[in-house]
């Protein structure tokens, strides 16, 4: 990965700069200057700032956090210096064995299993449908993607409004209702979350599937229909094996979401109510580590959500890879 | 909805004009009925996408809160701008707008002025370090905000003392790794004669960089610019670790805690949470509309979050 990294970001040779023609002259006749910072050290100056702030922000803090997640770290006022003794694995322990912690993993699992084939399906299917449409196109485009772009706090103010017990949904259905009403329902927290965190971004995914449908050839869906398939066959045939890059980012996204959830527990289902029942690793995060002021557990439910994320990733990564051979 | 008056219309219409590939087998009956299908479906996702904008609004503006089927429809005798004045008590809807504003505003300005310096940098100049930063900004783009997110407050909020301020707010925030990373794609895709004639004629990297990259990446820019605007304005966690005073912050924040903390004092309490929801939601919603052909569904990707 990084050669590959390290080697991808080539940009273009300027063979009129003087400095360019120095190298191309030979490495011995290369200066000490050019060899130490490059032949443009002006890009130094240029990219230090974004530099600066990757190392601030990102770096020295995902480093922080491993440190507090391996030592026993406790708020003080600021300028106080007291001691972070090193515990070991003694946080990880405590987090892996805590079960508050596991059912919070285990709900990150019920949103994939509804989120990701929901995802899928009415995304793939909107977008071939968008893709044949003749009329009103930009206006389904725009009506799609409009939660997208829209706060999580407005639409969940909606929804919270929609599913009340006496709101306009049950008033709907009527003795059908759950009781207790959704939100408040430990059955059906966890999945109304999946169910509006799938309504927001299906329009990303719709868009992002009409775009790879541009991508599939043509002659494929006539050589289909020449070989007598009907319209659901080719779509099985043809369509869905087009599109595979785009469903392998539909997961890859929808893993990152799920272990991102916080607003919609927070909110949604009142801070990952009832009694625990759609709880998330990020909620318990804050949870832990500001409200009860305990940063070395929540420091190490981070890394462990992180290290679960990057080995999901690379699963999927490799089984796409290998189903496309 | 209006779903089959459209498709009475479409029926008689030529095939030619189809902007996309499609299955030619079926005629007459069958391709009448399958458009049927298409527009159906498109117009049912429609509502459902739809519908609960719609609803916030009609229930935003009712003068006693109608939770029926009846009350998804405006009544002249119950309509009301109240909820409204109610939330703007509450919360003080400018001041909230205002840190929505700065916070939004301070992102914009990082990005645009950092941002751009950086992808100009990685695209086109020859540097030690160049590839290590690339790598460096890929991980950005990949591992998740929530891992930094309890040493990024300890250090904000505690060691520096940035909580309750605008500077503590946006500095995770401050340079959008996702636009450096289109800064660079539109830089790389420039035609490198220009630069090299620049160069020739003495420009300095940064008179190159003012007077021809910029003008001919504007679209980028403007592209950049949306995605990192709806990103800040519709962030909450970050916002809402940092801040504890109402009078710093934004309105996703502010709105988040009045409804969790409203009681049934007030005459409508649905319709005072759903108003702040629309005024929350109509900036980006505004300009999404407007500048809908800019918003690229692949540069999206991880730009946009909350």
């Amino acid at each position: 990965m990084t050669t590959s990294a390290t080697r991808s970001p080539v940009p273009r040779d300027h063979p009129a700069s003087p400095a360019a023609r120095g190298a191309d002259g030979g490495r011995h006749r290369t200066s000490l200057f050019t060899r130490l910072f490059g032949r443009q050290p002006i890009g130094i100056l240029l990219a230090a700032p974004y530099a600066v702030f990757i190392a601030v922000i990102f770096a020295f803090p995902i480093g922080f956090a491993v440190y507090m997640s391996f030592t026993d770290y406790y708020f003080t006022a600021p300028g106080v210096t007291v001691p972070h003794p090193f515990v070991g694995l003694d946080n990880y322990k405590t987090v892996l064995t805590d079960p508050a912690v596991l059912a919070s993993f285990g709900h990150i699992g019920i949103f994939l299993i509804l989120n990701v084939p929901l995802t899928v399906a009415l995304s793939l299917g909107l977008a071939v449908a968008l893709n044949r449409a003749v009329h009103f196109r930009t206006f389904f485009r725009a009506a799609y993607y409009v939660p997208y772009v829209t706060a999580s706090v407005a639409v969940v103010a909606v929804w919270l409004v929609l599913f009340r017990s006496d709101g306009l949904v049950n008033q709907i259905l009527g003795p059908l209702a759950p009781d207790p009403s959704w939100l408040v329902n430990s059955t059906w927290a966890m999945p109304m979350i999946a169910l509006f965190v799938t309504w927001k971004q299906l329009g990303f995914f719709i868009l992002l599937y009409l775009a790879a449908l541009q991508n599939v050839p043509k002659e494929l869906y006539e050589s289909a229909s020449v070989d007598g398939a009907g319209a659901w066959r080719s779509f099985r045939s043809v369509t869905v094996p087009g599109v595979r890059q785009a469903t392998a980012l539909v997961l890859l996204l929808a893993i990152v979401t799920g272990a991102n959830l916080f607003t919609e527990p927070y909110l949604l289902t009142g801070g990952g109510g009832p009694d625990g029942a759609s709880t998330t690793p990020v909620l318990l995060m804050y949870q832990q580590g500001i409200q009860q002021g305990k940063p070395s557990t929540a420091s190490a439910i981070g890394v462990v959500l992180v290290i679960l994320v990057l080995i999901v990733a690379l699963v999927n990564r490799r089984l796409t890879e290998r189903s496309e051979r | 909805m209006t779903a089959p008056r459209t498709q009475e219309g479409h029926g008689s219409e030529q095939d030619t004009d189809r902007p996309v590939p499609v299955v030619v087998a079926a005629v007459g009956q069958g391709q009448r009925w399958r458009r049927f299908l298409v527009m159906g479906a498109l117009f049912t996702g429609a509502v459902v996408f739809l519908f609960p904008f719609y609803y916030m609004v009609v229930a935003s503006l009712q003068l006693s809160p109608n939770l029926t089927v009846g009350g998804a429809f405006p009544r002249p005798g119950n309509l009301t701008v109240d909820n409204y004045i109610q939330i703007n008590a509450s919360l003080n809807l400018w001041q909230s707008l205002l840190n929505s504003g700065i916070f939004t505003g301070g992102v914009l300005l990082g990005t645009v002025v950092f941002g751009v310096l950086g992808g100009y940098a990685l695209a086109m100049l020859h540097f030690r370090g160049r590839g290590v930063l690339f790598s460096a900004m890929l991980l950005v783009l990949v591992v998740p905000f929530q891992l930094s997110m309890i040493p990024l407050y300890v250090l904000i909020a505690r060691d520096y003392g940035l909580g309750d301020t605008y500077l503590g707010m946006i500095l995770p925030f401050a340079i959008n790794s996702t636009a450096v990373f289109i800064f660079r794609q539109y830089f790389l895709q420039l035609p490198s004669e220009l630069f090299d004639a620049a160069r020739i004629d003495g420009a300095s990297e940064l008179r190159t960089l003012w007077s021809i990259a910029l003008p001919l990446v504007r679209p980028a820019l403007l592209t950049a610019v949306l995605l990192t605007f709806i990103g800040p304005w519709n962030e909450f966690l970050w916002p809402f670790l940092i801040t504890k005073q109402q009078a710093k912050q934004p309105l996703a924040v502010s709105l988040a805690n009045y409804i969790s903390t409203v009681q049934a004092s007030t005459a409508n309490p649905y319709g005072s949470i759903l108003a702040g929801a629309v005024v929350l939601a109509v900036p980006a919603v505004a300009l999404f509309l407007i500048f809908q052909r800019h918003f690229v569904s692949t540069d999206l990707g991880s730009g946009v979050k909350g």
